[in-house]
């Protein structure tokens, strides 16, 4: 009986769930490495069948995703001389030159400013509008939360359609602002759902504490729910931003030129001069940075948020 | 500090009434305590002189001036909580500081570092000052929030039970300190309690409440010697009042239908045989259980008395007091 402990696990046991969750690690990051992986191969090393584990990294990949390139003939390439920098030098290998930038960063800046845009605003709004179904007597209280439930109760790609109509008509087809506003509505109900559960777990009186202490309901707010309410705010921000990063239908038909945000361009690099899938695959990896960098940032929040109200007090 | 006064005050919430036509005058410089069951009213009180509750109908006027409609900040009240009041994201210290970096008092950091001292020096918590707030005691939590509340100056402070949820020992001391801070600094308070020891040792004015009513207002010795019915009897008083049906001795009046006996109205030695039921030693007291005439009475008697279960002790009232039907006082 001693050898079972309900607190301790044996080292056999920690031995076993140590191995399995280093299994279902490596499952669940394989094909993230294998993108990450791809970047760094040159075009034959991508599409090598069997697929190439080892290979010679090169930045090939990297090149050809931030730059435009043309052929040159053997006579303009000699007209040049020697390549005068590193990237240069890849590219003369297939008689290339470059002529110019591509357009992923201005891709990669407008999924920025869309996605941490449309997180701002939805975060902001849902929590005011979260706070005011909590801790006011809204009419219809019940009704309304159902309401902006069930804005979610259907793919958003549903209503494309209208809403392609509506923005034309608005002249908020292909624009920042009018994908924000998109993103914002379809997150608002996610966001106004979770941080009213995460602020309804906060008792009263604190915020009356703060009101008796010389402080007004904004003031109580401020300093004393949304300390409070930061983990259920955070983790909501990071789904907030996930989709709105991530989104793919609606961008493809409402943005094309000014406002086209990374997803739908990505696939498109891998049309210039046949299937360069290292580009495609640097153009991924970069494009996984940022909501990384945000979720780790908030990883303690995410955490806990996550598993928040999972224990009823 | 400032005299509060309660004029008429009536609360419902929903269906229920909370509070009833609630007069009540709270001198500059008094310690009132209010006293009743749980539901009779007290935390209803203090929540509309606070603010944090909006009156139906009457007003509180605070210094002189109508206080309906104004929020708590405006009113300066300070109010410590039963429960759940420390600011969890916040240190000792910070908890503390806050009432004084308000928008309403703006303290210097100077003038916010010596109060906080010497706040947490009186309730001996100075060694706790850096900790989080989560990371305390019952007690300690309950001794910052008290201590939130005594780094202002605010009209009145208002206190709901501060105390019951902390030890004896802590409870006696804290007690003497509360009524020091009071005496010395003239403060006005507005104290709700189930605790009779605490109704007694500090108040200048005891509150009785039955059901969202104030059945009697006075000092403890006035609602202790004085009581104005069978419910204002029982809130004080250890043991409790004993109340029998009148005729039980000779001598009630006519109108009399019960009789009301505290430990010292009842004279050991004269008059009708009563058996002891139990002897509980206190230390400093003796209870007697008696059980006379089908009725079970509970009095006082020597410490070092060699009484047993099932002798006889001779019982007759001094001066009792007498009740009607509903319960009412005769006089």
């Amino acid at each position: 009986m001693s050898n079972f402990s309900a607190t301790e696990p044996s080292s056999r046991q920690k031995w076993v769930a140590g191995t399995l969750v280093i299994l279902y690690a490596v499952i669940t990051m394989l094909p993230l490495l294998w993108i990450i992986a791809t970047g760094f191969k040159s075009p034959s090393d991508s599409i090598a069948y069997p697929p190439k584990v080892m290979f010679e990294p090169t930045l090939e990949g990297y090149v050809n995703l931030f730059t435009t390139r043309t052929r040159a003939t053997p006579e303009i390439l000699e007209k040049l001389g020697e390549p005068a920098t590193w990237y240069d030098r890849i590219v003369r290998q297939y008689n290339m030159v470059i002529s110019g930038p591509s357009r992923y960063l201005e891709r990669f800046f407008n999924s920025v400013i869309i996605g941490f845009g449309s997180t701002f605003f939805a975060i902001v709004l849902g929590t005011l509008a979260a706070y005011a179904f909590s801790r006011f007597k809204v009419p219809l209280k019940d009704d309304l939360l159902f309401f902006i439930l069930s804005t979610r109760m259907m793919p958003p790609i549903a209503v494309a359609i209208p809403i392609f109509l509506m923005f034309r008509q608005l002249g908020l087809n292909d624009t920042h602002a009018g994908m924000i506003l998109l993103y914002t509505a379809i997150n608002l109900s996610l966001a106004v759902w979770l941080i009213h559960g995460f602020i309804d777990e906060i008792p009263i009186e604190y915020e009356e504490a703060a009101l008796v202490d010389g402080y007004t309901r904004f003031q109580a707010f401020y300093k004393v729910v949304l300390p409070q309410a930061s983990t259920g705010i955070a983790s909501t921000a990071i789904f907030c931003l996930i989709f709105a990063w991530n989104e793919y239908a609606l961008a493809v038909l409402l943005t094309s030129g000014t406002a086209q945000t990374a997803p739908p361009f990505i696939p498109t690099i891998i049309g210039v001069g046949g299937q360069d899938w290292p580009a495609v695959a640097a153009g991924a990896t970069i494009f996984l940075m940022p909501v990384m960098i945000f979720t780790v940032l908030l990883r303690k929040h995410l955490l806990r948020g996550i598993t928040f109200g999972a224990v009823r007090k | 500090m400032a005299k509060v006064i309660l004029e008429k005050v009536s609360k419902k919430f929903g269906d229920t009434i909370a509070l009833h036509d609630v007069s009540m005058t709270i001198p500059d410089g008094s310690f009132v305590v209010l006293l009743g069951p749980t539901g009779a009213g007290k935390t209803t009180t203090l929540r509309m002189v606070s603010g944090l509750d909006e009156l139906d109908s009457g007003n509180v006027f605070i210094g002189g001036q109508p206080v309906r409609g104004l929020t708590p900040a405006q009113r300066n009240v300070a109010v410590v909580f039963q429960q759940y009041s420390l600011y969890p994201h916040l240190s000792v210290r910070e908890n503390l500081a806050f009432p004084l970096k308000s928008p309403l008092l703006k303290t210097s950091a100077a003038e916010i570092a010596r109060k906080v001292s010497e706040v947490a020096e009186v309730l001996q918590i100075s060694h706790k000052l850096d900790n989080k707030a989560t990371a305390l005691s019952g007690g300690e939590m309950q001794r910052v929030s008290i201590g939130r509340a005594l780094v202002r100056n605010p009209n009145i402070y208002l206190m709901d039970e501060p105390l019951s949820s902390l030890d004896a020992k802590l409870r006696s001391d804290l007690r003497v300190e509360l009524k020091r801070i009071q005496a010395n600094t003239g403060a006005t308070l507005l104290y709700v309690t189930h605790d009779q020891i605490e109704a007694m040792t500090m108040a200048t004015h005891v509150g009785v409440l039955d059901k969202g009513k104030l059945v009697q207002f006075g000092s403890p010795k006035e609602i202790y010697e004085n009581p104005v019915s069978i419910y204002a009897a029982s809130r004080l008083g250890q043991p409790r009042i004993n109340v029998l049906p009148a005729d039980i001795f000779n001598g009630a009046p006519k109108n009399a239908s019960s009789i009301g006996l505290r430990p010292e109205q009842i004279q050991q030695g004269k008059g009708e045989e009563s058996v002891v039921k139990s002897v509980e030693r206190l230390g400093d007291q003796t209870r007697l259980h008696l059980f006379f005439k089908s009725h079970d009475i509970v009095t006082v008697t020597d410490a070092h008395t060699s009484l047993r279960v099932g002798d006889i002790v001779k019982i007759q009232p001094v001066s009792p007091f007498y009740f009607d039907a509903d319960g009412a006082r005769l006089t």
